[in-house]
């Protein structure tokens, strides 16, 4: 395993283990405040210091790391959902209008980045993380389709298909059997990368009110409540970043890893 | 070209009257009367009706549409719900914000991204590369709303080199406007410029390992000459593709950066406008971003067509 992969999978594996244990342990209630005790910076009992309210900022990372990796998640699973039979059908039928049109699809939810899907979902429904994560997951659908057909487009032309189409088996069937195991390595590592833009783009909703709504803590609403009090208590501002910046960057080191340990050509070369 | 280019037009046309439908059809699925929300829950039943007659909401939808498509073909936005005032004046306001803003975090991005892109590739596995690729990487796992607050508390609150926010606007001259646009910028550049020098080192290792790099040398240039005349010149297609795709990008982020530093743009034009329920000036700023993404992409495939002839061939 090369170090990168080493290096993102522990620091991933940290962020997805202290969001699971929130849901049976945190240090303290997230949601209870304790005035005298506001704005204290990292102590003993409390690691990550308070915020404005009192509140145990260790206990909100913990449950904040829930809402970021829930959004990201399920955003992922949507754009893999729909993107990828979406590649797979426009792959094999390359060069049809089943293939333009979705490929002209895949331009136009393009041009909509996922601030503005969610600024439209929110003018109508309102802010909250079910919406981020439409938001984000539409903007993921285009990403997967296209990824999905350009691989399988090569495979189309390898001898293997050809065997199975003399065979007599339907473009789906063979979609189904042969193409996806073997662009599914390549689902991965994009997976990977989407999931930590999906992290950075549900921070960003929440920093602006489009995302998770109180009391449910999020880390980029952490950032915004933080943002008026960052000259006399950095803390509130620095531990929440931080928490995005390494769970990003952990995630970015496993999908560039994920793609060299799974990429055979990389991996005859570094033997 | 002439064939390639009018076929990408067509593609324009049918791109962005599809965004136009979806956008408008969306909007108007939204719940609440605009006219109601404007005059509260005691207004009677013939006030609410005179001022969706007068808000121009008693006519079709599909009606609407071609009216409001029709009059933005002609630079007219409508009418704000709010303000009562014309939303194009209100776009050309904020426009004088986030556009230069856009255009400054994009020139701060190139410029630090194609020193460091080429460094890196020149250095190839060595240590110079290594910080590189590790600062880009780290570039990239920044969130660029949380740069801009440390911007913020080390370059405004500690050494006062620049304000904690706000825009006086253009009229205090030149040199203001840009000073109180520079940390916003360089918040917005510093991912864009990570994401690019990593294509702009992929894209130059890609040419170096090409024959044409090896006639270069063969012919007797140095490393160096072959790099610059011959390396980065063919690099340029791949990252200028890039660029433009980044502009559409960093507009759309200039709304979550206007926030860290209330600067009055688009962003918080359309944050205003979703809290009051102005839904023609959201449709509106909507619109246009979306325009923009598709006009930059359109521009990017011609331009990318005219220098690369492959590409006019395959389509």
């Amino acid at each position: 395993m090369s170090r990168n992969l080493t290096l993102g999978t522990i620091l991933s594996s940290l962020v997805v283990l202290a969001a699971l244990v929130s849901f049976v342990w945190t240090p303290f209630d997230y949601t209870a405040m304790n005035i005298p005790a506001k704005l204290q910076t990292p102590n003993a009992q409390h690691w990550f210091g308070t915020d404005h309210f009192g509140r145990d900022i260790f206990s909100m990372i913990m449950v904040g790391a829930r809402t970021s990796i829930a959004v990201a998640l399920v955003a992922v699973g949507i754009g893999i959902a729909l993107g990828v039979p979406l590649g797979l059908m426009a792959a094999a039928r390359r060069g049809t209008w089943t293939d333009e049109l979705i490929m002209r699809g895949n331009d136009l939810v393009f041009a909509f980045p996922s601030l503005v899907i969610a600024i439209l979902i929110t003018a109508i429904y309102g802010a909250g993380a079910i919406n981020a994560i439409i938001a984000i997951g539409i903007f993921n659908i285009p990403v997967f389709a296209r990824i999905t057909r350009g691989a399988a487009l090569s495979l189309w032309e390898r001898e293997f298909i050809l065997a199975a189409r003399v065979s007599g088996k339907s473009g789906a069937r063979i979609s189904l059997e042969h193409i996806l195991p073997n662009v599914m390595n390549l689902l991965i590592v994009q997976g990977t990368i989407q999931f930590s833009l999906g992290i950075l783009a549900e921070a960003g909703l929440s920093y602006v009110g489009l995302g998770a709504q109180p009391p449910l803590p999020s880390w980029g609403r952490m950032l915004a409540d933080a943002q008026t009090m960052v000259s006399f208590a950095p803390h509130l501002a620095l531990i929440p970043g931080m928490a995005i910046i390494l769970t990003v960057l952990g995630l970015n080191l496993m999908g560039d890893g994920l793609r060299d340990y799974l990429d055979p050509k990389l991996r005859v070369a570094r033997t | 070209m002439l064939r390639y280019s009018l076929k990408r037009l067509l593609s324009l046309i049918i791109s962005l009257a599809i965004a136009s439908l979806v956008i408008f059809f969306v909007i108007e699925v939204a719940p609440g009367d605009p006219a109601s929300f404007m005059l509260g829950i005691n207004a009677q039943p013939d006030t609410i009706a005179a001022l969706r007659a007068e808000l121009g909401l008693d006519v079709p939808k599909i009606q609407r549409y071609f009216d409001w498509v029709g009059n933005m073909a002609m630079g007219d936005f409508g009418t704000s719900y709010t303000y009562r005032t014309p939303v194009t004046g209100m776009i050309r306001d904020r426009l004088w914000v986030s556009l230069p803003l856009s255009l400054y975090a994009l020139a701060l991005s190139t410029l630090i991204a194609f020193p460091a892109g080429i460094y890196a590739a020149a250095r190839r596995g060595k240590p110079g590369d290594l910080v590189v690729m590790g600062a880009t990487q780290l570039g990239v796992a920044i969130p660029n709303f949380w740069f801009a607050m440390m911007l913020v508390l080390v370059f405004a609150i500690n050494l006062r080199w620049f304000g904690a926010g706000g825009f006086s606007g253009w009229q205090d001259g030149l040199w203001v406007g840009i000073h109180s646009l520079t940390l916003p910028a360089i918040a917005l550049a510093l991912p864009q410029a990570a994401i690019l020098a990593r294509v702009m080192r992929s894209a130059l290792l890609d040419i170096l390992g090409e024959d044409f790099m090896r006639t270069a040398r063969a012919k007797g240039l140095t490393r160096r000459q072959a790099l610059w005349r011959h390396g980065v010149r063919n690099a340029m297609i791949p990252v200028l593709t890039i660029i433009g795709l980044q502009f559409s990008f960093l507009l759309a982020g200039s709304i979550i950066i206007e926030q860290v530093f209330y600067l009055p743009g688009l962003g918080r034009l359309v944050f205003q406008a979703i809290s009051s329920r102005d839904l023609i000036v959201v449709e509106s700023v909507v619109m246009l971003l979306v325009f923009a993404v598709i006009m930059v992409n359109f521009a990017v495939d011609l331009a990318y067509a005219a220098v690369d002839p492959r590409l006019r061939s395959r389509t």
